[in-house]
């Protein structure tokens, strides 16, 4: 079973069976093999039902005034135009971009001085690497519940024994400092990622670029300024996008933390849009998605752009 | 290989200039001293990591007395295990479990076989069309956010029969496709395809090719693909919260909302429930560090 039974090698002349055998070699006219249709097949199916379908009825249903079940009827683009002056949906987008703009700076920056401190000549370098992935890989929910526990009873804590009276009560519940507990555990569990992809980075730069900087005399700083951050250029921005396109995404984390609140303080634009469920504006919601689905489109765009750019330089 | 090469043309340079500064960067940048300073930084930084697993091992060894007081660092005194019996029972612990390595079993298989199918379809027949366009066609699902299509997703799912957990494990293989591709794709198009020119000289088909031979070279990819499949889909809440109808069917971090809303005063419970829930990821990943860190570098950089 192991083995690939042998073949006769005077059955048939090798020149030909070899090209006929390797499609992808051999250029644009030749056949291809049926089987390689099969292997193909059960993939594009599945996602052409699990993933396509339901965007187009998804886009179909935003023009209809539908409520998730029963009769409906085409309303045009009345749903667009009520989602561009609802105060809900609008806020939502308001916290979520901006939540994500302040989470992708802050990710960025701790990751980056991590990664620089990885590179470095320490001790205990694979433990602490190691240390600093495991946010990755638990759960956003649960680790959420673990920092709201951390928020509401640990943190009003020190803020009574340092006698702050704004820190004396959980941030959680201040409408205007909860989006900070989102930022501070979505960069947590974010960061990994990043620092893995800028230790990536870092490690890619020969040796002998940073030699020659010091035998020029430059000092630390400069070399960070002057060759590590133009050389790692590529990977902030790789960085930013892919975290950006993951922060506006923000689900889990929010509801383990304040679950959109306090009110409707930190709900994200992925909680509103499945409001459509129990509020009875099926249709109305659909039209939000597809508006977010423009703005992810768009970061797709970009991201292509940026690394086909990559891909030139090098 | 490339070391003899810098080292000649630096010793030169060495040489040249006599006075004391300029002769200490023969040494390599990555060969200096060790930094005591940058080690102990890095340390306290990983005290940030360290916190909040601190916290939940403490917190579930407490005994009730002690887990209302509300500081989370203090050593639990006396242990009490009995947390984790009472959480066991309270979350149904094992048919949770049970769920959940099922979703996460069927989304690796999946993920992994039809990855690595379609991944070598399209590889080996880049010069055709179809195979072209269904590589950026399956790659899209990475832009596309869950929440976009989730409500006409659910109501599908509904309307199917399957809005149970392999309705969730089928969605988690579909929103895993498009990465376990790129990484796929990249590490075939390293493969040298003579292996495969022999063993169709041999007389192997297309089938035989892939599966004895093509599939097996794939393993360290495979691991590495099945690992983000694992994580993804035990770590989950979002898919099946909203997907699976049934509580009863719920797989672990769905199940931990229990504690939100009935039991909030037996905080140490909570807890003891949180890390049954989270440690399965953990010795995973630290079994398997190795593909998880090159994975998230090829997934990027590809």
């Amino acid at each position: 079973m192991a083995s690939v039974a042998p073949a006769p090698s005077t059955a048939r002349p090798a020149p030909a069976g070899e090209r006929k055998g390797i499609p992808g070699r051999s250029g644009k006219f030749n056949r291809v093999d049926p089987v390689f249709y099969a292997f193909l097949l059960p993939a594009l199916v599945l996602f052409t039902i699990a993933i396509t379908v339901p965007a187009i009825t998804g886009i179909v249903y935003s023009f209809t005034n539908s409520i998730g079940f029963g009769e409906s009827e085409f309303i045009g683009f009345l749903n667009y135009a009520v989602l561009f002056s609802d105060p809900a949906v609008l806020s939502s987008y308001g916290f979520t971009l901006g939540f994500s703009v302040v989470t992708v700076v802050l990710v960025n920056l701790i990751a980056f001085f991590l990664a620089l401190g990885l590179t470095s000549r320490i001790r205990f370098r694979n433990a602490l690497r190691s240390t600093f992935v495991i946010p990755m890989v638990v759960s956003g929910i649960i680790i959420a519940y673990v920092f709201q526990y951390l928020f509401s009873n640990s943190l009003p804590q020190l803020g009574q024994a340092i006698s702050n009276p704004v820190l004396s009560q959980s941030i959680l519940a201040n409408a205007d400092l909860a989006w900070i507990g989102v930022v501070l555990v979505t960069a947590w569990q974010a960061v990994p990622s990043a620092l893995l992809i800028y230790i990536a980075g870092l490690l890619s730069i020969p040796g002998d670029v940073y030699e020659a900087a010091q035998i020029d005399g430059a000092s630390g700083r400069q070399r960070l300024w002057s060759i590590t951050l133009p050389l790692v250029a590529g990977y902030i921005v790789i960085n930013v996008i892919v975290g950006f396109k993951n922060f506006i995404n923000s689900y889990d984390i929010i509801v383990g933390l304040t679950n959109g609140g306090p009110g409707t303080a930190t709900r994200s634009v992925a909680m509103t849009i499945f409001t459509g469920f129990t509020g009875g504006d099926y249709a109305y919601q659909m039209a939000n998605a597809a508006i977010f689905f423009l703005i992810a489109i768009a970061i797709a765009v970009l991201q292509l752009r940026v690394t086909r750019g990559r891909a030139a330089i090098r | 290989m490339s070391t003899p090469t810098i080292t000649t043309v630096a010793e030169p340079a060495a040489q040249r200039a006599p006075d004391e500064k300029s002769r200490r960067p023969r040494r390599k940048v990555g060969q200096e001293r060790t930094s005591w300073g940058a080690t102990i930084l890095l340390l306290l930084a990983a005290v940030t990591v360290i916190v909040p697993l601190y916290v939940t091992v403490m917190m579930s060894l407490k005994t009730d007395a002690q887990a209302v007081d509300g500081n989370a660092f203090s050593l639990p005194l006396p242990l009490d295990f009995s947390t984790f019996a009472r959480a066991w029972e309270l979350t149904d612990f094992p048919r949770a479990f049970g769920v959940s390595v099922f979703v996460s079993a069927v989304a690796v298989a999946g993920t992994v076989i039809l990855s690595a199918l379609a991944s070598y379809a399209i590889v080996r027949n880049w010069s055709h069309r179809l195979f072209r366009w269904s590589f950026f066609y399956l790659l899209a699902a990475m832009f596309l956010p869950f929440p976009v299509v989730a409500l006409a997703q659910i109501k599908m799912t509904g309307t199917v029969g399957l809005d149970n957990p392999l309705g969730v494990a089928f969605l988690h293989i579909m929103f895993q496709m498009s990465f376990s591709i790129l990484l796929f794709t990249a590490f075939l198009r390293s493969l040298p395809e003579e292996l495969e020119e022999s063993a169709r000289l041999d007389g192997a088909t297309t089938g035989q090719t892939f599966w004895r031979l093509v599939f097996p070279l794939l393993a360290p990819m495979s691991a590495t693909v099945a690992i983000f499949a694992f994580l993804a889909s035990w770590n989950d809440f979002m898919m099946p919260s909203l997907i699976t109808s049934d509580p009863a069917l719920q797989t672990l971090p769905v199940v931990q909302s229990l504690f939100q809303d009935q039991f909030t005063a037996n905080y140490n419970v909570a807890f003891a429930s949180y890390l049954m829930a989270m440690a399965p990821a953990i010795v995973v990943y630290l079994f398997t560090q190795r593909w998880v860190l090159s994975g998230v570098t090829q997934g990027a950089i590809k």
